[in-house]
């Protein structure tokens, strides 16, 4: 068999659980070159020497908030130029996932393992447009919302 | 020491004055992460936010957590191997947009991964009877076999 080329990923999560789910995640992307982005920087010497960027957690908040976020995460995407988008939540993750899908990356979302009895907001949204979405609960799948396992 | 969490994001006072009336009560030590909440709290150390690494590591120290039935700090006690009792947010009280830790808390209590207590009277009795809350069994440090393999061929195709 062929071994896998090497893939360039951004892997996003707001702090909090959204990231403690994205690291539970890591050995399918160790092999790749992976940067993250996430929402506090106190999460930086965990992930080193992988760069971390961040960006304020524009969470369904003021217009220019998310103006500003979605500014932020497209110069991440220009400067990292991702082969693939993987996110974990929330709302900048879904912001991630539409502008790396601009920028020719495919992308997964993985909606939260805390969304047991209907997909999240972003999830949702997501599910539109990721190449893969998948609920970490079996009686959430649908359509395209996939079943592949859990966090845990 | 029991270790007290809120998360980041949201106020969550309901919680943290139950915890404070109990320890004034029971005088146990405590210590507690309060977030952006408006209460201050008499009777047990806090702060407002504490940094990830730190928090881990309170976790870790801790006899047991209780905190909101936030996904992180469930995961952090299940990768710890720490007891935890939730007191789910309520999006009538205000304390999140929608009634998701209500949910969550139901299915990881019935999986026997957590303490559920539904408000804070319940809270006030599980606190007492903390000695006796065991750990739900430790989990490893990465997600499902079959997670990992499904996102790993998504990613190398």
């Amino acid at each position: 068999m062929a071994r896998a080329r090497s893939r360039t990923l951004l892997a996003v999560a707001s702090s909090g659980g959204h990231w403690v789910q994205l690291r539970r995640l890591v050995p399918a992307f160790a092999t790749h070159e992976v940067a993250y982005l996430t929402t506090d920087a106190g999460h930086r010497a965990e992930v080193a020497p992988a760069r971390l960027h961040t960006v304020r957690d524009g969470n369904r908040s003021s217009k220019a908030a998310l103006v500003a976020s979605a500014l932020k995460i497209a110069w991440v995407i220009a400067r990292e130029r991702p082969d693939v988008v993987l996110s974990t939540g929330a709302a900048p993750g879904y912001l991630a996932l539409r502008l790396g899908k601009l920028a020719g990356a495919r992308t997964v979302w993985v909606d939260s393992v805390a969304n047991v009895e209907e997909l999240s907001l972003s999830g949702r949204l997501a599910s539109a447009r990721a190449d893969l979405c998948l609920t970490q609960w079996p009686h959430l799948a649908a359509g395209r919302v996939h079943y592949e396992g859990a966090v845990l | 020491m029991i270790f007290v969490t809120v998360g980041t994001q949201l106020a969550f006072d309901r919680l943290i004055a139950a915890v404070d009336g109990w320890a004034a009560r029971s005088g146990a030590e405590v210590f507690a992460q309060t977030g952006p909440g408006a209460y201050v709290p008499q009777h047990v150390e806090h702060r407002a936010f504490v940094a990830p690494a730190e928090c881990r590591e309170r976790m870790l120290a801790a006899d047991a957590i209780v905190a909101h039935a936030g996904m992180g700090t469930i995961l952090g006690a299940l990768e710890l191997g720490r007891p935890l009792l939730v007191l789910p947010r309520l999006a009538v009280l205000g304390e999140h947009r929608n009634d998701h830790q209500v949910a969550t808390a139901r299915r990881f209590g019935e999986l026997g991964r957590v303490t559920v207590a539904a408000d804070e009277r319940e809270l006030v009795v599980r606190l007492d009877e903390l000695d006796a809350l065991g750990a739900a069994g430790r989990i490893g440090p990465y997600a499902s076999e079959r997670l990992l393999a499904a996102l790993s061929s998504f990613i190398d195709a």
